[in-house]
């Protein structure tokens, strides 16, 4: 896909997250709306992924670490053909196959069971670990918050996979700066990140989250970099493509009523 | 019957025959692969073996991701950590998400001896059964030990494996066959039964043989098995001597104790007497000591069929 599809692909996602959210009534707008672009990026150009055989041992890996953008998970991967776009519209009902938070063991394309923040670079690790084992060329990648890396386990597991010399697994930090209780800067800042991952030993690269085109750069960058594993730190806006959203650490864990819902499909035109 | 073999020890020799038998079977340690064992497999297969250094939230987590890709994943570490410093990463990375993780943990029970309390896990057993999913073993001997890490590989879900630090008295012969969830039925009684787990089932033997020099008969279940628990062997045993006696190196609180009194409760009311640790943490002392001040001896365990007894 080209990086003009791309763009479309990324407003239909943002549209698809506001209208799920809207008629869940709950769930976490911000981060969905900031990562959709990498995501996008991710699931459309970037991955091998055969979405008629969900379990194909070939495929590319995604770890959605930080689970709360579970909404932006679903919208890319039924897009994407993993399961059918309608049925995005059951978002955490009763019974449906689209928890809260991703369940692996429920829905097609998910890689990773998360939402209890900080293990999913851990689980990739372990999936880039195995594919090298197997001999294959399968690549693995993971979305963190920048929230999520508060919880010290993200540091482990940053240490573990520059010291396995993870190459082929390929990880962003979705930085919009903000989390429930405020900017992540007041309530305990990771600054400096970016310095953070290069002295655990990773290769980091910093980009504007929104910026298809560094987004695909930097991916590019990362397939040429060995001996270890990237980083991609990604300056985003929490409710990106919504006007009131935008930068409002409210719209953390709230959802969109009518109205709002209506408004903010308006913008995404 | 003399020969004594720590269950640590055998988990590690059952590990390597079973790395020769299938490839994707991989092995996590945390910087504990020399009281752990699984330096055996290390030594052997260093390609399989990943040491993620003092850091078991980590280790548990790369568990689960290679066993998404379809690894067979073996985690050790010592029990307090492995179930309890990693517990959520257990819960919701493993067991929520139904992968195929096998956390063989050693070091369990006061018998860690010297190293004292913050070493000893007496509660690990109670933090892994209420895991939805979850089986899990507690071994007596080299012989259950070698049944359950095979058993482990031949289940498709999560298990945990409480391996212990002493050398233990080998209870079984090479012909025993373990079946998970089934009781072994290593003594018949009439007027109560001592139903063990661990190195407690070589003491309730002892005790049982003790009991019937004073024309006591003491039925011993041997429950390698804590979940799913073999209630059918439990109620009989509740049906045929009318009292039961459990005993275990484990907080009386969400154990064996625990599970026998839930299905007593519920299936076949008759008095129930926990032997094992009361609400209490352990300490230093030589291991032999140790289960001498928390009464994990066969001596006790007759007072506590005699004291059983008395409420029939």
């Amino acid at each position: 896909m080209e990086i003009k599809q791309l763009r479309a692909k990324a407003k239909e996602i943002r549209r698809h997250i506001i209208r799920m959210l809207g008629r869940a009534g709950s769930g976490h707008p911000g981060g969905s709306l900031s990562a959709a672009d990498m995501v996008t990026a991710l699931l459309f150009r970037e991955m091998r992924l055969k979405p008629s055989e969900p379990d194909w041992p070939d495929r590319d890996r995604f770890v959605m670490s930080k689970g709360h953008a579970a909404p932006l998970l679903y919208a890319a991967l039924a897009e994407r053909g993993f399961f059918p776009v309608d049925e995005l519209m059951t978002l955490r009902g009763l019974g449906s196959r689209l928890q809260g938070h991703p369940d692996m063991k429920k829905l097609p394309g998910v890689e990773m069971s998360t939402g209890s923040l900080g293990q999913g670079l851990a689980a990739a690790n372990g999936m880039a670990l195995a594919t090298r084992l197997d001999g294959k060329d399968c690549r693995v990648y993971v979305l963190l918050g920048d929230g999520e890396i508060q919880e010290g386990m993200v540091w482990e597991a940053a240490m573990a996979a520059a010291h396995y010399k993870l190459d082929h697994l390929t990880a962003f930090v979705d930085h919009n700066g903000l989390q429930i209780d405020g900017p992540v800067a007041r309530v305990m800042s990771p600054e400096p990140v970016a310095e953070k991952w290069r002295a655990f030993g990773w290769h980091t690269i910093c980009i504007d989250g929104h910026d298809m085109e560094q987004i695909l750069n930097a991916l590019s960058e990362a397939r040429t970099i060995k001996g270890r594993p990237t980083m991609i730190v990604a300056e985003t806006v929490k409710g990106k493509g919504c006007s009131f959203m935008e930068g409002q650490e409210d719209w953390h864990g709230v959802a969109p009523n009518p109205e709002e819902t209506e408004k903010a499909l308006l913008e995404m035109v | 019957m003399t020969e004594k073999i720590a269950t640590r020890e055998a988990y590690g020799n059952t590990l390597v025959e079973l790395g020769r038998e299938n490839r994707d079977i991989v092995v996590l340690d945390a910087d504990l692969a020399k009281s752990t064992k699984t330096i055996k497999f290390k030594k052997n297969f260093p390609e399989r073996f990943f040491d993620l250094g003092i850091a078991e939230q980590n280790m548990i987590g790369t568990a689960a991701g290679l066993a998404a890709a379809g690894k067979i994943p073996f985690c050790s570490s010592f029990a307090v950590f492995a179930t309890g410093r990693a517990f959520e990463q257990v819960r919701n990375s493993v067991a929520y998400s139904g992968l195929n993780v096998k956390i063989a943990a050693s070091h369990a029970g006061v018998t860690v001896g010297e190293d004292g309390g913050s070493h000893q896990s007496v509660e690990d057993i109670a933090l892994m059964r209420v895991l939805p999913g979850m089986t899990v073993f507690v071994p007596a001997d080299a012989v259950e030990t070698a049944g359950a890490v095979r058993a482990a590989v031949s289940l498709d879900g999560p298990v945990y494996i409480r391996l212990g630090r002493p050398a233990v008295p080998v209870l079984h012969g090479p012909d025993f066959r373990f079946v998970p969830g089934k009781g072994v039925v290593l003594r018949k009684g009439k007027d109560a039964t001592v139903i063990a787990t661990g190195i407690m089932v070589s003491a309730a033997l002892e005790a049982a043989e003790l009991l019937a020099k004073e024309g006591i008969e003491a039925g011993v279940l041997d429950l390698h098995t804590i979940k799913p628990l073999d209630v059918e062997a439990v109620v009989a045993a509740a049906r045929e001597t009318g009292a039961l006696v459990t005993a275990e190196e484990h907080s009386i609180i969400g154990g064996l104790g625990s599970a026998v009194a839930e299905a007593v409760a519920e299936h076949c009311p008759v008095p129930v007497k926990r032997v094992g640790l009361p609400d209490r943490f352990g300490e230093s002392g030589a291991p032999a000591e140790l289960l001498e001040k928390f009464k994990l001896t066969p001596q006790n365990l007759v007072s506590s069929v005699k004291e059983i007894l008395t409420r029939k």
